[in-house]
């Protein structure tokens, strides 16, 4: 898009005319849902941020640059925008619904305008019109950016949360310590699993640690490496690997994949190797708890 | 390998996410069409191995999934494809152990194990496509009393 040099007559009059009506444009703004439902401390406040989006496009006008949503006018808003964006997401609006609620911001200007301009000319009356309408898009173009953006950001952290929150190390007994596996093992899944199953070995002087993939729904080559690598990883730390929980189904399809999990101790249930544990720790397991056995 | 098709579906290969969603499109499939769970959960180990083939040897591409019938019998034929460099040496490639990256080097072989049927395309320069199909196996046991 060509830079303008000299801003067209209808864009600086556009200009002009939102600065002269900034009060009455916040004032009609602050009654709109998009800034009404943001803004809710007072009216007041809903009536400045109205104000100080009329005053950016006031500049962005001036400028003649009304198609371009990187026109500086909009830097001054733009976090004011992305916030009213993200509250209106918050409250279960879609980027499309906010967006149809930027759109709305025009009628109300639109009317003044023409109020303004009762006298003059047809033509010069439909340009400014028009002019309103292009910058208005442009608006809504940036507010659909910071709506986008937000989301993406939402998703990436909801992402890192996840890592953290689905690998729990738990402290099944005395030198115990057991991680439930769930979803998918990726390799920054995986990386996380072993760093917090090796700092729980030496936080618990742990010298076995049961990996439970009950709940990995596939073991392919890359998730047995994995499994492979942090259990040769824990022995390095005196700790012996168990894993359980492999079910029939997975069992067969590693021994069909060609992988030799040969040098892993596996159990059935992660009670098989609890109890696998706590037996070679010379803790002894009995299937019924005989009456006045040893609290432990 | 002229039966009939009964629908098509493409899915991305490009990113870690989309594997998770490949390894899902075909669990899905194969539980709709009677697979059993062994078959299940071979096909989608399979699918798993070769679309990060694709994704890490191939610099991306897509899967191919294609419902086959061939009269009562239902099968599942799953395409991955991509415009990599290719495999120079597909009987090397296909050896266990094998690896020209870090992985155990079980991928491609031990794909081909858990399918009936494997297809290895691969011309170098132009890409890599391998086929696997596999089919709704036995009668298939009827459902009554599920819940
Ligand atoms: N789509 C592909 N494009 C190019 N080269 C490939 C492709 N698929 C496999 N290869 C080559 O074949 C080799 C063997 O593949 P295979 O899947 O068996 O092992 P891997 O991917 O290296 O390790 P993993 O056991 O983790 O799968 C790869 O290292 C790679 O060099
Ligand atoms: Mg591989």
């Amino acid at each position: 898009m060509a830079e303008h040099d000299t801003a067209p007559d209808t864009a600086k009059e556009l200009g002009a005319f939102l600065e002269r009506r900034r009060e009455q444009i916040g004032q009609r703004w602050a009654d709109a849902a998009l800034f009404r439902t943001v803004f809710t401390v007072s009216r007041d406040e809903a009536v400045e941020a109205g104000k100080a989006v009329v005053d950016a496009l006031a500049d962005v006008a001036r400028s003649g640059r009304l198609e371009d949503v990187d026109a500086p006018g909009f830097g001054t808003v733009r976090d004011q925008l992305g916030r009213m964006a993200a509250a209106r997401a918050r409250a279960g609006y879609t980027p499309v619904q906010i967006a149809g609620e930027v759109a709305d911001l025009r009628e109300p200007v639109t009317a003044l305008l023409q109020t303004e301009l009762q006298d003059a000319d047809d033509v010069w009356v439909h340009a400014c019109a028009q002019a309103l309408a292009v910058l208005t898009a442009t608006l809504r173009l940036v507010i659909m950016e910071t709506t986008v953006s937000a989301g993406e950001e939402l998703i990436e952290r909801q992402r890192q949360q996840l890592l953290e929150v689905a690998t729990p190390v738990i402290n099944l007994w005395d030198g115990v310590v057991a991680v439930p596996l769930i979803g998918t093992l990726d390799s920054a899944r995986s990386q996380v699993v072993m760093e917090s199953l090796l700092e729980a070995i030496v936080d618990q002087r742990a010298a076995y640690a049961i990996l439970d993939i009950t709940g990995v729904p596939t073991v392919d080559s890359l998730v047995a490496q994995h499994l492979m690598k942090t259990v040769a990883a824990a022995r390095l730390m005196g700790a012996e690997c168990i894993v359980s929980g492999i079910r029939p189904a997975i069992a067969q399809t590693i021994v069909h994949l060609g992988i030799d999990l040969g040098s892993i101790i596996t159990r059935a249930r992660l009670a098989d190797a609890l109890a696998y544990a706590l037996t070679q720790q010379g803790i002894v397991v009995s299937p019924r708890p005989a009456t006045g056995a040893s609290q432990r | 390998m002229h039966a009939p098709i009964v629908s098509t579906t493409r899915v991305p290969i490009g990113s870690d996410a989309d594997l998770a969603w490949v390894r899902q499109q075909v669990r899905q499939s194969a539980a709709d069409l009677g697979f059993n769970l062994v078959q299940q959960t071979k096909l989608v180990t399979a699918a798993s191995e070769l679309a990060r083939n694709a994704l890490v040897h191939g610099g991306g591409g897509h899967m191919e999934m294609t419902v086959l019938a061939e009269g009562a019998h239902h099968g599942l034929r799953l395409s991955f494809v991509d415009a990599g460099p290719g495999i120079g040496d597909v009987d090397l490639a296909m050896t266990d152990g094998w690896t020209t990256g870090n992985g155990l080097g079980m991928g491609l072989s031990g794909a081909k194990r858990l399918v009936r049927e494997f297809a290895l395309d691969s011309r170098p320069g132009e890409g890599t496509t391998v086929t696997i199909t596999d089919w709704v196996s036995g009668l298939p046991a009827p459902r009554t009393g599920a819940p």
